[in-house]
């Protein structure tokens, strides 16, 4: 971004010098996005702030009434809030974890070469493509008390005496939904792993094993080395992803059983959609919004540090 | 243990156990898809039978001639205009979010102005916004306009989920394209619009058809919005014409399977077809050529 | 000239047109799908009282169950719909929340002809808020096979009797688990509690505070958790829902359920069923002074609080509650006029099962009539989960439920 553009001696053509018609025709070509995101994302976001401001409680009787940040230490001061917090974060990492880690494995895997591992570098996307509902629904019938594939593989193996309500203890149940994730995703981060692998200079392997060095030490120190930017990259990526969750647990759970799986936009919708409770919506939202304002930071961060790094 | 053999035989060794692995890869990977489609095949008693039947007694294609067919149930017929909306809607967000987006990326990538920094980064922002955040005053003007139900809004929803990611992903397509390009045709008398189209496009055509494919998927995926904006088929998309096999008091995991298998055939075709691309999408975003 | 009379016809039509179209008064109804009367129902009487009302469009949208809730909160008040089709535990919480109108004042004719607890689930804070339009209770379903092979010739009529019946078919070893219950951790659970509460005695809620902890209801949940206990209900039951003991039932593998009216359909199903023929339908068996009880599951119509034709939605919303349609369709859901189950139409379509409701009608329980009921239900659900699952006492548990009910009453 330090280059100069040198300008052009002679410009037949619109736009080709001055920096004050770059800058007109920069928001030119700016201007539809531009517009689209203002009032489709920043008009309702401000609207939202509003929201938080207010009494929106459509069953309260001070609806309407102007309330400042009352809201906010409404929110943060109930247990609720942490709850739902503390499992989403429960949520964000053990699935991160086991998306990282089994992605990690499966780039390991991908990259070699052994008959057959082109057609599975094609099939392994394939969770990832189908569509997040598609997998939910799915999942949820795997996972079926009575009829699901899940108990009856178990069963079969011998590995469970009787078949096991698999979404219907709390703890249980959100480990569920981790692994519907993780089958899912997994992939995804897999692919990212693949691909800086593939950077990696061969005649450094040979170098380390020449050297005498084993499969854990060439990759500790060849492999790892050079797979730690593209795993802050991928890490920080996914864990904003799986905060903002939802689609998975209003197929899945439903926020159940006993709020085990009560993620935090599941909250904000439950109190928006059923409870009435408007403001109290809007204000879980937005300590998200703020929660990934700081995700978002920490990314650009990250990413201007790869820059300088290349 | 056996005193270790020649290198020859331990790559051999080496290459059965990542075969084992693979396979145990494969086997992760596909029983799940395998399950959800052997399901839609299965008469409903073999479904709901305990133990089950594997593989089960009956199986048929009944149900997906009920949802393409003449003469099936209703509601199997409509998950056809379902299919028919996310279809359309997918494709008009894809190919107005390329157009939209690869000029607003240019722009970032090419020119300089004002608040450039901080408008990509709001950009971001907005991106990842989840949105629950912006759902509520969104639906209060929407139904004012009396935009609801229709496939337009969706549309518009969507592009604002996914102009920000192609914005952000095309950018550094545009940015790795050598200036020396642009800076010959402008002295050759080029206006900065005919050498986005000349040069720009064409070169960064392969980014353009991974962002497109990724922003295809993203539509083809979104379930919050069209749970909330659509109710009947004039707009309604697949995911929420899934969640309609949930009844009040009966669930339909047969229809939920079948209907799962049509929503994921155009994914899975365009994730085996173009894997390259969006191999390249996904990581292009930090590669510099 | 011919020209002229041809533009100048073709511009009084288009006013006509106009005129006629801006008399026109649409309405936007909203209904759901896969239960209560069918889409083909719904459009036929639709269309009827179109045909009746020439001045008045009627617009059906179908969704899904699940959906009903959001799609009425996020159009209510926007006018989005002027008729919706609500749900009995919704009440409370959209009278307060301003979502949907009183509606005018029925005629005491119709009002006493009407179940009273069916009009009951519409009543908040001495107004009604809805037409009752579907009516749905829960009966207890017998397998007539087992019974008989067990040495009864009829289905119990108090809990005491069904408990020795079932005591004798466990010890006979006709079936291991004769009781199934829907008692999973959803909104089916409160439906069973409101039934057995009520045959205890009890209430869940007076006045809109919960009255959760006091002896009757502990007597109720006692039953419940011995129930179980002594083999006598299927411990699964705690994981199943209407459908999964359809599926129990239907397989032979109990002699009593309590459920919706529609599960007479699905057990009679040869395709899905093995005891067609065998079941029996009957009144949830009373207890002590209660000679009966039971949940009401029905729904009523409502006009939205955001509708610009209410005097019109009315009209709609009393034709399609009114006696000609549902004398008309009363297949998927039976009638709230109580003249009407004398009828040969009505009766003809269900007679074992009408011959029945006729007198279960007259003991339904509604569920709380709270505005926090949805966290009210969500909150007990797991608490009477922690007593079946013995993690807690009846006596524990309900007085945990009676403090955080009282918390969310504020």
């Amino acid at each position: 971004m330090h280059r100069v553009v040198p300008q052009p001696a002679r410009g037949r053509g619109r736009g080709g010098e001055g920096d004050l018609s770059e800058q007109g025709f920069a928001f030119l070509l700016l201007s539809p996005a531009a517009l689209l995101i203002v009032v489709v994302v920043l008009v309702p976001l401000i609207i939202t702030f509003v929201y938080t401001l207010t009494d929106m409680n459509l069953l309260s009787d001070t609806k309407g009434r102007f309330m400042g940040l009352a809201n906010y230490g409404a929110v943060l001061g109930s247990s609720w809030f942490w709850e739902s917090l503390g499992r989403t974060l429960y949520f964000t990492f053990v699935s991160l974890i086991l998306e990282v880690g089994l992605g990690l494995l499966f780039a390991l895997l991908l990259a070699g070469s052994f008959p057959g591992v082109g057609a599975l570098r094609a099939l392994v996307i394939l969770p990832w493509a189908i569509p997040t509902n598609v997998s939910g629904a799915l999942w949820k019938w795997i996972l079926h008390p009575d009829y699901g594939a899940l108990n009856a593989l178990l069963s079969w193996l011998g590995l469970i005496k009787e078949y096991q309500a698999w979404l219907g203890q709390p703890w249980l149940a959100m480990n569920m939904v981790i692994l519907a994730d993780v089958w899912k995703m997994a992939p995804y981060s897999a692919i990212f792993f693949l691909a800086a692998l593939q950077f990696i200079n061969r005649s450094l392997y040979e170098a380390a094993r020449i050297d005498g060095a084993g499969v854990f030490r060439r990759f500790r120190y060849v492999t790892f080395p050079h797979l730690v930017p593209t795993l802050l990259v991928v890490v920080v990526m996914r864990s904003m992803e799986k905060f903002k969750a939802f689609d998975l647990f209003y197929i899945m759970t439903k926020g159940g059983p006993a709020n085990g799986t009560k993620v935090l936009t599941y909250d904000a919708y439950l109190r928006g959609f059923d409870n009435l409770d408007y403001s109290a919506a809007a204000t879980i939202s937005y300590v998200i919004a703020f929660l990934v304002l700081a995700f978002t930071i920490v990314y650009l961060r990250l990413g201007r540090q790869e820059d300088i790094h290349d | 243990m056996t005193r270790a053999r020649g290198p020859g035989a331990r790559r051999r060794g080496f290459t059965v156990f990542q075969c084992a692995m693979g396979a145990l890869v494969l086997v992760f990977v596909m029983a799940p898809f395998v399950w959800l489609f052997i399901s839609s095949l299965s008469e409903r008693r073999d479904l709901i039978s305990v133990p089950l039947h594997f593989p089960p007694g009956r199986m048929s294609f009944a149900r997906y001639a009920a949802v393409f067919g003449p003469g099936g149930e209703e509601i199997a017929r409509a998950f056809k205009y379902a299919l028919f909306n996310s279809l359309i809607v997918a494709s008009l967000v894809t190919v107005i979010g390329l157009v939209v987006g690869a000029l607003a990326s240019y722009a970032f990538a090419r020119l300089r102005f004002a608040l450039k920094e901080k408008l990509l980064y709001a950009l971001l922002f907005t991106y990842m916004i989840p949105p629950i955040v912006i759902v509520l005053p969104l639906y209060v003007a929407i139904n004012a306009l009396g935009l609801l139900d229709k496939k337009v809004t969706l549309v518009f929803l969507y592009l604002s989920m996914t102009i920000p990611f192609i914005v952000w992903v095309m950018r550094n397509y545009f940015g790795s394209i050598s200036r020396s390009y642009e800076e010959a045709a402008l002295i050759d008398g080029c206006s900065r619009l005919q050498t986005l189209r000349y040069i720009y496009v064409p070169m960064a055509r392969p980014g353009l058809i991974a962002t497109g494919i990724l922003a295809f998927l993203l539509s083809w995926d979104e379930f919050f919005f069209s749970l909330i904006f659509t109710s009947s088929l004039a707009a309604k998309t697949i995911p929420v014409a899934i969640a309609e096999f949930t009844g009040k008091n009966t669930v339909d995991y047969g229809m939920i399977t079948t209907g799962g298998v049509i929503a994921s055939i155009p994914p899975l075709l365009i994730a085996i077809f173009f894997q390259k691309y969006i191999v390249m999408g996904m990581t292009g975003g930090g590669n510099k050529e | 000239m011919a020209k002229k009379s041809i533009v100048l016809f073709a511009l009084m039509a288009l006013v006509g047109a106009g005129l006629w179209a801006a008399d026109k008064v649409v309405l936007n109804a909203l209904f759901m799908k896969q239960a209560g009367f069918s889409e083909e129902d719904i459009t036929a009487g639709t269309k009827d009282f179109m045909d009746k009302n020439p001045g008045i469009q009627v617009n059906l949208t179908f969704v899904a169950y699940e959906e009903l809730e959001q799609k009425i909160l996020t159009a209510a008040a926007a006018g989005g719909y002027d008729v919706v089709l609500s749900d009995g535990p919704f009440t409370a919480k959209f009278a307060k929340g301003g979502i949907v109108k009183e509606i005018p004042p029925l005629a005491a004719a119709d009002k006493a002809d009407i179940f009273p607890g069916a009009l009951d689930a519409c009543e908040y804070l001495g107004k009604y808020w809805g037409m009752p339009w579907i009516n749905d209770v829960r009966y207890l379903f017998y397998n007539k096979k087992m019974l008989q092979q067990a040495g009864f010739k009829n289905p119990p009529a108090t809990l005491d009797e069904m408990i020795a019946q079932a005591k004798a078919l466990k010890a006979k070893k006709i079936v291991e688990y004769p009781i199934v219950l829907p008692w999973n951790q959803a909104e089916t659970l409160t439906c069973d509690f409101t039934t057995i509460t009520a045959l205890f005695g009890g209430a869940m809620a007076k006045d809109g505070k919960p009255t959760l902890y006091n002896d009757a209801n502990k007597k109720a949940l006692d039953w419940m958790v011995a129930a179980i206990k002594q083999g006598l209900v299927n411990p699964k039951s705690i994981t199943y829902g209407e459908d999964d003991i359809n599926g129990v039932f239907a397989g032979g593998n109990a002699a009593f359920m309590f459920n919706w009216t529609y599960a007479y359909g699905v057990t009679n199903d040869p395709s899905q069923s093995k005891v067609v023929g065998d079941v029996g339908i009957a009144m949830i068996p009373g207890n002590g002074k209660v000679k009966s009880a039971t949940v009401n599951g029905g729904q009523p119509l409502s006009i939205a609080s955001g509708s610009k034709h209410p005097n019109e939605a009315w009209a709609y919303i009393l034709y399609m509650t009114g006696k000609d349609f549902q004398r008309a369709h009363p297949t998927n859901s039976l009638p709230i006029w109580r003249s009407l189950y004398d009828d040969p139409n009505v009766v003809k379509s269900n007679p074992d099962v009408v011959k029945v409701a006729k007198t279960q009608y007259d003991y339904i329980v509604n569920r709380p009539k709270v505005p926090y009921y949805s966290a009210f239900s969500s909150m007990l659900q797991v608490k009477i989960q922690e007593a079946l699952l013995g993690r807690k006492s009846a006596d524990q548990a309900l007085k945990e439920a009676q403090t955080e009910g009282e918390a969310l009453a504020q």
